[in-house]
């Protein structure tokens, strides 16, 4: 086809298609025959410059323009609507900062010591996603990344392995090949979680967020971590905010049936007070959360021990309310083992002991694996130990 | 083991250096009591402490003639700013030893080292803080601008907290000027005899601070009768309350009270949930509810009495009862065997008048005195556990329907020390506050305390206040009786 | 030409009406030189409960009515004196043997310190109250709030008749509380006519109940009466003083002794003797 056919076919197109001109409209505009106008729209299909494509049902940005997509969950608890979502937000209780913030400073001052300080670093280099989300990111560190979380501390095979590891989209394959057949569900194995979904802004379209979401999964990742629209929820959008949660959690659908882990990142230090934390957190379960989490990393303030009380008091209220349980996932500037054992003081106090697996709470954070390992280290030889005595990866 | 059963995580006694024996603290001087001594208990282990010895009558005159002198040859005469740098002084050195007067609390009271370590201990320091910077500055306490101190204040707190209500009566006391005799409690006197070390620490002259522990019966009878006195404080039951007023009535005795309480924590259905639980947990279960402004009666709105009740007593299944020094521990000792006994009474009289009990099971050690968190439901008003005040970790739980029938229910005692207020609404909440008949009222929180924040109480709960410039004045005259 | 004049029958105040004792009893008020002035009332323990009654039931409106509205109503009783000032020096005269001079002096000084309170009502609870810095993220405010029902033993000898009376009043009624007081016994015929003041100044019923009669007799009912805030024994003897200060302690009613406070001049600390501290705490955040 040469250079003027292939024009001309467009040219036909775009009448054809977009200004809905009948076949001999368009040979009068164009000076050709009706028939020749059949073929050239016949050869824009065959070459591509036509593609034209059939859903089930209306698209994406269709169905999230037009009231929620409500879910299962949603319509338990009759949220069927835009109008039932609002209300329903509107109807739970108000936090009170204040209030809140003494909880868990009480929490915090809880002493944690001998066997519980040891049962407790294991645990939480179990709960950890081991992360590594930065522009440089290369195969290389990913590599370096998965063989930190399979042994973390090669000088002692007693240390337990990470949850997750968790990386951006395309480091997704590099993680799969380095983990191998140790790639699992977080318990089972280590689990690949990637971050999705115009990470860590959202400001994207939601065909690019399902897009990413799709090449995660279909690389192999095991948990998506999407984060929400927090403009559209601040300026009152609910339905977009719930819309594209129900759609990723959608493209988080294997071939097989079975599904990624979904992650639900709030983004709590752009939400800012706790209210909203709180109408978010009930609306990313409605819409079909497997976990809530608070932060991407790259805001701050990012988590923090009351926001993480405030979302074990939803989850735990959603146990209570329905039988499930939902995951909670605090992610960036936990950094210490002190701080650390705090979030599992309020996860045992708050939510409850049974959400102490990797299946219902995670850490999100690279540099506290370390901490950790230091910890155990003093613990096993009564010497307090050195960065230098932890490998750097 | 579950991660929830902490390994212990005691605090240590060691740094504590107590002697096997404690007199009284006359005249800058530790002297022998006139009358008997007694063994001073830990009512979580009920093993003995230290040796205390009881002041007599003749002990008290000796004490307040102390107390004259240093009134009339040093204290009263002292710059003001002088008498602050004292008071300095005491608060830094109440700093430093903020960790063993937490550890002799707690050992000495039965209550979590948690408390006394981030509560009782830091409040003293500030109480004295606060009280030392008002010295110098009595000209602006609204008595003109000559203020006079009374003279010789007569002081007796009681057992709940020991070292903090020592620290809300000495310290505006000294700083307007006056000089003290205070007598502590006869089953928490340790933090009150530690604190007469801390005072000769201090350089304080002698007989400015004087401790005499013994029996209310007799030390505190003649504390509060005694004619040289110019000024009783007292805090405690308003059973004694009363007859102190009795006692003083036709002299020129000054007197502040702060007596009991039976407080309202009234929860509206728009509250904050969450937090209001946890404003139950700590109006009723801080410091095992011995506490006069204690949020003992929950007035919850009635269409969402199940969902406070549930929530609430989930909440108190996490909490911990035991050992007061584990840094664990949430619900500590009761004070004594008498004490135990009198919320014992009082529950079995509600379960037998037809509330519903609910009880915390937990294991409760075999030595000491404990009584597990309870909750009753169903609760009259009118029933005995509705009125009276339990002074332990007893919450009873009475509905309402509406902020009319809330504030009417409120008032309807002849305490009016607190009240808590949840709800949302910043109108109402400010319209509930003006209706309630109450000294203090918490809203969306309860039992804070500052010095800078009047505390006391309406009706029978006592009367005058502590803290701030109006528990300043309670020892200050304007000099003429205009 | 003389004209026979109508002699007037003082009753009770109770309420905003004037009853007569329930009890029937009267008295004999004299002038110091034993001539025949009234009968009195003489009210009894029963007049003192129904007294206490409408002061309980007054406590609403006139603790719940603005600080500006009480101001304009006790500057509204010093107008209404003013106005009567001759009648009032005309009683005092009589009952008290003072001379025109004193007696109008005495007139004046208890319209002006009507005056003096009036203009409290509005700034006592910023004078006394206020925020507190409290070291927490903490709305802190105290504020001074009426105490209820108050008892006054109004003072019966000195210049007494109609200043002692007002400087016992007032004060209490500044910041809203409702007072049952108990006249000079021995020259009630100022307080009586002060009670017409009052019943025609706006002030509710029940705010103020001004009882005749003998104090021995009626305080000690008073001060052991549970529905009672506070008892100001000014005018009480000591005997009298000490006993109901003893009842008062069943209550732990709030006390003014005898000699506490000045017994004719206006004073800050007497309307402190009749409030409560209230101090409100309320969280504040961003939420």
């Amino acid at each position: 086809m040469s250079n003027s056919e292939s024009d001309i076919a467009r040219r036909a197109a775009r009448l054809y298609y977009d200004e809905n001109k009948t076949q001999d409209e368009i040979g009068e505009m164009l000076d050709i025959t009706r028939w020749k106008v059949g073929r050239l729209l016949a050869l824009a299909r065959e070459v591509g410059i036509v593609s034209i494509s059939i859903t089930d049902s209306a698209t994406p940005s269709e169905r999230s323009s037009s009231g929620i997509i409500p879910t299962d969950r949603s319509r338990a608890q009759g949220v069927t609507d835009t109008q039932s979502l609002r209300s329903f937000l509107r109807r739970l209780p108000a936090v009170d900062a204040i209030g809140l913030e003494a909880r868990a400073a009480t929490l915090a001052t809880r002493s944690i010591k001998t066997e519980s300080k040891r049962a407790a670093l294991d645990t939480i280099i179990r709960l950890v996603d081991l992360t590594t989300l930065e522009g440089a990111d290369t195969p290389g560190k990913v590599k370096s990344l998965v063989a930190k979380a399979l042994v973390p501390d090669a000088s002692d095979p007693t240390t337990p392995r990470v949850a997750a590891v968790c990386v951006y989209p395309d480091m997704v394959a590099h993680a799969v090949a380095a983990l191998g057949p140790n790639r699992g569900d977080g318990e089972s194995g280590i689990a690949v979680a990637s971050v999705a979904t115009a990470f860590p802004s959202g400001r994207s379209t939601i065909d690019v967020k399902l897009a990413d979401t799709r090449f995660a999964v279909d690389k192999g990742a095991t948990e998506i971590d999407m984060v929400i629209d927090r403009g559209a929820f601040l300026s009152g959008d609910l339905e977009t905010v719930f819309n594209q949660i129900v759609l990723v959690r959608e493209a988080c659908v294997r071939a097989d049936g079975s599904h990624a882990h979904l992650k639900v990142i709030l983004e709590t230090g752009e939400l800012r007070t706790y209210d909203n934390i709180k109408r978010a957190s009930w609306l990313a379960i409605l819409a079909g959360a497997d976990f809530i989490k608070t932060s991407t990393g790259k805001v701050q303030p990012a988590a923090t021990l009351p926001t993480t009380v405030l979302m074990l008091e939803v989850v735990r209220d959603w146990f209570h309310l329905t039988g499930e349980r939902i995951g909670v996932k605090p992610a960036g500037g936990i950094r210490q083992s002190k701080d650390a054992i705090r979030y599992l003081v309020a996860v045992a106090e708050v939510a409850g002991e049974e959400w102490l697996t990797p299946h219902l709470f995670r850490f999100g954070a690279s540099s506290l694996l370390n901490d950790v390992l230091l910890q155990r280290q003093k613990m096993t030889t009564g010497r307090y130990s050195g960065p230098d005595y932890v490998t750097v990866d | 083991m579950s991660f929830l059963e902490y390994a212990p995580a005691p605090e240590s006694t060691s740094i504590l250096n107590l002697s096997p024996s404690y007199g009284l603290f006359i005249n800058g001087e530790w002297v022998d009591g006139g009358d008997d001594s007694y063994t001073t208990i830990s009512p979580a282990t009920e093993k003995p402490i230290a040796e205390i010895a009881h002041a007599s009558a003749n002990d008290v005159d000796r004490a307040v003639a102390a107390a004259r002198r240093a009134y009339d040859t040093v204290w009263s005469r002292m710059s003001g700013a002088d008498r602050g740098k004292y008071l300095f002084r005491i608060a830094r050195l109440i700093q430093e030893r903020a960790r063993e007067l937490a550890v002799a609390e707690t050992l000495d009271n039965g209550k979590p080292i948690r408390e006394t370590r981030d509560v009782d201990v830091p409040l003293v320091a500030a109480w004295f803080f606060h009280y030392a910077g008002w010295s110098d500055k009595l000209e602006w306490a609204g008595l003109g601008a000559n203020p006079k101190s009374l003279g010789v204040a007569g002081q007796i707190i009681p057992w709940n907290f020991p070292l903090l209500m020592l620290a809300w009566k000495v310290a505006p006391a000294l700083a307007a000027g006056n000089t003290v005799v205070l007598k502590p409690a006869e089953t928490t006197p340790l933090t009150a005899l530690l604190f007469a070390e801390i005072c000769q620490q201090a350089g304080l002259p002698a007989g400015v601070v004087n401790i005499i522990p013994g029996r209310g019966s007799v030390a505190g009878a003649r504390l509060v009768e005694h004619p040289d006195v110019n000024k009783i404080a007292f805090t405690g039951s308003t059973a004694v309350g009363r007859q102190i007023a009795r006692t003083i009535a036709g002299t020129d005795t000054k007197l502040t009270l702060e007596l009991g309480g039976k407080g309202a924590n009234i929860v509206f259905d728009d509250a904050a949930v969450d937090e209001a639980v946890e404003g139950i947990v700590r109006g009723i279960f801080f410091n095992q509810g011995h506490v006069c402004c204690a949020g003992s009666r929950l007035l919850v709105q009635e269409n969402i009495h199940d969902e406070i009740v549930e929530k609430l007593t989930r909440r108190l299944s996490t909490l911990r009862l035991g050992d007061p020094l584990d840094k664990n521990t949430d619900i500590g000792a009761i004070n004594s065997k008498e004490q135990l006994d009198r919320i014992t009474a009082l529950v079995n009289t509600g379960e037998s008048e037809g509330a519903e009990r609910w009880t915390l099971d937990c294991p409760v050690p075999k030595a000491g005195f404990w009584f597990r968190p309870t909750v009753f439901t169903n609760v009259a008003t009118s029933n005995t556990i509705a009125r009276e005040e339990i002074f332990g970790p007893v919450l009873s739980v009475l509905t309402f329907r509406t902020a009319d029938e809330a504030i009417t229910k409120a008032n309807n005692t002849p305490y009016g020390l607190s009240a808590g207020i949840w709800t949302q609404n910043a109108s109402r909440m400010l319209r509930v506050a003006d209706e309630l008949r109450a000294g203090v009222i918490w809203a969306n929180t309860f039992n804070q305390f500052d010095p800078t924040s009047p505390f006391g109480g309406y009706k029978e709960s006592g009367y005058g206040r502590e803290g701030g410039r109006h528990g300043l004045t309670a020892y200050l005259t304007n000099g003429d009786a205009r | 030409m003389s004209r026979l004049p109508v002699a007037k029958t003082y009753k009770l105040f109770i309420g905003g009406a004037f009853p007569r004792s329930e009890s029937g009893r009267v008295y004999d008020v004299a002038t110091p030189t034993g001539e025949f002035i009234a009968n009195a009332s003489k009210a009894s323990r029963k007049d003192a409960r129904d007294a206490v009654v409408a002061a309980r039931a007054a406590v609403a409106k006139w603790s719940g009515a603005t600080a500006n509205n009480r101001g304009q109503v006790l500057y509204r009783i010093a107008e209404m004196l003013e106005g009567r000032t001759a009648q009032f020096i005309d009683e005092i005269q009589k009952s008290t043997g003072a001379s025109a001079k004193d007696a109008s002096a005495e007139v004046h000084a208890a319209i002006d310190l009507l005056v003096w309170y009036a203009g409290w009502t509005d700034k006592y609870a910023q004078v006394v109250g206020g925020a507190n810095p409290v070291a927490g993220p903490f709305f802190n405010l105290s504020v001074p709030e009426p105490t209820g029902v108050v008892a006054v033993v109004a003072p019966q000898t000195g210049p007494t008749s109609l200043l002692g009376l007002v400087a016992t009043v007032a004060p209490a009624l500044v910041t809203g509380n409702t007072v049952v007081v108990i006249a000079s016994e021995s020259s009630p015929c100022a307080a009586m006519s002060f009670a017409e003041v009052v019943a025609t100044s706006d002030v509710p019923g029940g705010v103020v109940n001004i009882l005749t009669g003998s104090p021995t007799e009626m305080t000690p009912w008073l001060a052991s009466h549970q529905d009672i805030n506070a008892i100001d024994l000014t005018g009480a003897d000591s005997e009298l003083a000490l006993a109901c200060e003893r009842d008062a302690a069943e209550t732990l009613k709030r006390v003014v002794r005898p000699g506490q406070f000045s017994a004719t001049l206006g004073s800050i600390d007497r309307i402190g003797a009749f409030v409560e501290t209230k101090t409100v705490w309320h969280t504040k955040s961003l939420s």
